[in-house]
């Protein structure tokens, strides 16, 4: 665990005003987001974290952490003294510097996104081992068309969120490919979350 | 004239009422306090914490009274209640050597240091039903002498000394203590674990599979080397203050089989030994217990499956009562769902069977096959 | 008894927080790797095992305060266990209920699928008693856990095909396989095989909860379920010659009443609330004159 060395208030604030009933509304959109890959989960930021950690991240880390799961934070963030603090102290969750032991990470910098690969992507008999990537990203609308398939999609889903590398497509392929294991991301913006359970694929639409 | 079934809801909660009728039974028959429980029936007291996973006496007692001395029940209670509490922190592990020892024997030494102690034993009583019990039972007081401070060493410690017994288990210095009630199971299990669950498991089902290892099905040469009950502190550490405070004392019956080991490849011939450790006075599980314990290491010591009580995956995954009682019971829930599309495919099978048997019923063809 | 005359306040919805993110985790993955097994802590609930206490865990960790519940028992909202469950709901989460099926948006089932469509949005969450399909062919966890990991199949097509070898036609009449998203083997439950179709790209998320075995799974919308079965020997669901005796439905699943001891019988649809509904709507069976209602 982390030391808390300051004091700041907003290490200490911030977290669900009411954590029973605001976890569970969280916890309804999140499940929402990767039973219907590409469909929009909204929900206000209930928490309120320091800076650069967005409100929506930190409120899927205040429904899904606690001192059963390690948590890795991309290096910028993990340098950052209040962020680490306020995850800490608000969720109890253990950071590691091991993506290999991660059950959630959680990546601002999607520019310098690591490879999907570096991080636990479960056993064949327990594929549920495996880490869910929190993507902190600009807009889940306005960026490239994609063109989303899979269990969850009716037919095709047309999402647009802003801020992915291209190299994460390729990524998402191979990570497609050794299903069951893999892992799964949850692409978290101001305005809610779009999640991408490892069953989705994903083809680029026209630019 | 179809009559449909309605007013489930009043047909539970009258049910329920009957219920507390029942258990309360004749009302000019004082009703039972819980500290006559604790007292007095101690032992249902203790077998209900054992199996709970909850030491506290005057709640077992309460379960045991609401329960009508179901014992499942009673732990079943518990157990529900014990999954609603937060939790503080991990004491340390206790030290049964430290133990304030009320009873110690061991059936391996004549003689040993620390002596043997009878304690309250129903062992050498003759069963005979006392009469005297039926009226006041006035009980005399019995003889004690000053408790000894000084600690017991175990039998296992004795020995050690000579190197002939193995040693206490060594774990992986990151290993941290599994928690089958936080964790899903997973086999095969570590041996912390797996205590866990033979701990909480049916004394009933320990004892038969104890016993089935006595009478050949993975025979372990069994001794008892010591079976000790009295109190231990627990302890917790407190980071702030550098140094463990006693929350208080626990009873617990501790057993250590002693096990012939003829060696292997990997280890010299050696005593082996078997574990039990229960809450409060229950001498025939922790008996259970550790001949279980040892017959499940079959494995890690290299003898051959032949045996029931050697499958880990069988005995643990069967021996909590809770769960077993549940499942065998709910076959009480209306299943008639099921049963409809059964009736349907029989009625099928057996219309296809008359047909190729050109209508002859299976009686006939029965006895045609045997003139 | 001082120290306990408040023995306990339970949260909302019975489970403690941190058991529920540990079961909402759980959850996730389930639906990110459809028709597998997720391990789980489960707790022990105040109800036996085998009666309910996966679906109930599951369905405590998602229920909200806005959300409406519906309970069932072999299709029926007013079975003992399902009334039991519905109150315990009410009372732990003092949560909204309902027997129409349209207006749930969390139905907890034993047993069946109602037969009415479900939609986007609602949640059907079962209870199972044995999630491992393989479980009767092969009683070792470590050994059928394997058999997943490795897509090892076989001893299943095995088996039912025995049946056809023996029978003419596959003797599985309930619980009956269903490959979920051409990857895993699932049970789906108790359920008469004549649900499974309803399972296949449904709109609703179903979610499957086994307590004593500890195992969560899950099905998203729009994924493919199929039922196991042969080129020759297409799988097929039960029927009924006759409709129901009280709303004149066809093609739904039917109990079958006695009626006395001469062997006079009545067929009546399992789902009550379908059947209501049907009655309600103008459809009269051939025995709907002569019912009445009764407590048990």
């Amino acid at each position: 665990m982390t030391a808390v060395q300051s004091n700041s208030a907003s290490m200490f604030q911030g977290g669900f005003a009411d954590p029973v009933f605001n976890a569970q509304l969280v916890f309804r959109q999140i499940m929402d987001a990767l039973a219907r890959p590409g469909r929009v989960a909204e929900f206000n930021g209930l928490a309120n974290p320091p800076a650069p950690l967005s409100p929506t991240v930190a409120s899927i880390a205040a429904t899904l952490f606690d001192h059963d799961t390690n948590v890795w934070l991309d290096p910028a963030l993990a340098r950052n003294e209040q962020v680490a603090g306020w995850l800490t102290f608000n969720t109890s969750a253990p950071l590691t510097r091991e993506p290999l032991d991660a059950d959630f990470a959680i990546l601002l910098d999607s520019g310098s996104l690591p490879l999907l690969e570096s991080f636990s992507q479960g056993t064949q008999e327990y594929p549920d081992r495996s880490t869910t990537l929190i993507l902190q990203i600009a807009s889940l609308t306005g960026g490239r068309k994609l063109c989303l398939t899979g269990p969850g999609i009716r037919d095709v889903d047309n999402s647009a969120p802003n801020g992915l590398p291209d190299h994460f497509f390729d990524q998402w392929a191979s990570n497609g490919l050794r299903f069951p294991r893999g892992v799964d991301v949850l692409l978290a913006a101001p305005d809610g979350v779009i999640g991408l359970p490892r069953t989705v694929k994903i083809a680029l639409g026209e630019s | 004239m179809y009559v449909a079934v309605k007013g489930g809801e009043a047909a539970i909660s009258n049910a329920h009422k009957l219920l507390a009728d029942r258990r309360r039974g004749d009302r000019s028959v004082p009703a039972m306090h819980i500290e006559q429980i604790i007292e007095q029936l101690g032992l249902a007291v203790d077998r209900i914490m054992s199996e709970g996973s909850l030491y506290d006496r005057e709640l077992a007692a309460l379960a045991f009274k609401q329960a009508r001395g179901d014992m499942i029940e009673a732990i079943f209670l518990l157990r529900a209640y014990r999954t609603t509490l937060p939790r503080f922190g991990y004491s340390n592990p206790i030290d049964t050597g430290a133990m304030l020892i009320e009873r110690r024997i061991s059936a391996t030494y004549k003689d040993l240091p620390g002596g043997q102690l009878l304690g309250p034993t129903f062992d050498y009583t003759h069963r005979l039903l006392d009469p005297e019990l039926m009226g006041s039972d006035a009980v005399e007081e019995p003889q004690t002498r000053e408790g000894n401070d000084a600690r017991t060493p175990r039998v296992s410690e004795i020995l050690a000394h000579e190197g002939l017994i193995e040693d206490d288990g060594d774990l992986p210095d990151d290993h941290q203590t599994g928690d089958l009630t936080r964790e899903p199971m997973e086999f095969p299990m570590t041996r912390d674990v797996r205590l866990q669950a033979l701990s909480r498991a049916d004394e009933g089902f320990l004892l038969a599979l104890g016993y089935s290892t006595q009478r050949g099905f993975a025979r372990s040469h069994p001794f008892a080397g010591e079976i000790r009950i009295g109190e231990v502190d627990i302890e917790i550490d407190v980071p702030e203050l550098g140094f463990a405070v006693s929350l208080g004392r626990i009873r617990v019956t501790e057993c250590q089989m002693i096990n012939q080991f003829k060696g292997s490849a990997k280890s010299p011939p050696q005593f082996t030994r078997g574990y039990g450790l229960v809450f409060g006075q229950s001498e025939r599980k922790a008996m259970a217990m550790s001949l279980v314990d040892r017959t499940l290491r079959a494995t890690e010591l290299g003898e051959d499956l032949t045996a029931p009580a050697q499958d880990e995956e069988f005995v643990i995954s069967h021996s909590d009562n809770v769960q077993a009682t549940g499942f065998v019971e709910h076959l009480k829930l209306p299943h008639y769902v099921d049963f409809q599309a059964e009736l349907d495919l029989v009625r099928r099978m057996r219309a296809e069977y008359e047909q190729t048997h050109d209508g002859e019923t299976p009686d006939d063809d029965g006895l045609e096959a045997a003139q | 008894m001082n120290t306990h005359t408040q023995l306990a306040t339970y949260n909302f919805a019975y489970l403690d927080e941190q058991t529920k993110r540990m079961i909402r985790r759980a959850i996730l993955k389930a639906i990110a790797i459809p028709g597998y097994q997720v391990p789980f802590a489960s707790r022990e609930m105040p109800m036996p095992y085998g009666w309910g206490t996966g679906g109930v865990q599951v369905t405590a960790s998602v229920l909200g305060p806005d959300d409406t519940l519906k309970v069932i028992d072999q299709g029926a909202d007013d079975t003992t266990n399902a009334v039991s469950i519905r109150a315990f709901f009410q009372k732990v989460a003092n949560v909204a209920v309902t027997t129409r099926t349209a207006d749930a948006t969390i139905i907890q089932t034993r047993h069946r699928i109602p037969e009415e469509t479900l939609n986007e949005g609602q949640i059907l969450v079962y209870q199972v008693p044995i999630p491992e399909p393989l479980r009767f062919l092969e009683p070792r966890e470590t050994e059928t856990r394997k058999m997943h990991a490795l897509e090892e199949y076989g001893l299943m097509h095995v088996k039912l095909y025995e049946d056809i070898a023996r029978n003419g036609h596959i003797a599985t009449t309930y619980a009956y396989p269903v490959k979920v998203e051409g990857r895993y083997v699932m049970d789906p439950s108790p359920t008469p095989k004549f649900d499974n179709p309803k399972m296949h790209k449904s709109q609703a998320l179903q979610l499957f909860g086994a307590g004593r075995e500890k195992r969560i799974y899950a099905i998203p919308p729009y994924t493919d379920v199929i039922s196991l079965d042969f080129e020759d020997h297409p799988f097929e669901v039960q029927s009924f010659e006759e409709p129901c005796a009280l709303c004149a439905a066809c093609d739904v699943y039917l109990d079958e009443v006695i009626l006395d001891d001469l062997g006079g019988r009545m067929f009546v649809c399992s789902d009550t609330d379908h059947c209501e509904k049907r009655r309600a709507d103008g459809h009269v069976g051939p025995l709907a004159g002569e019912t009445a209602e009764t407590a048990p």
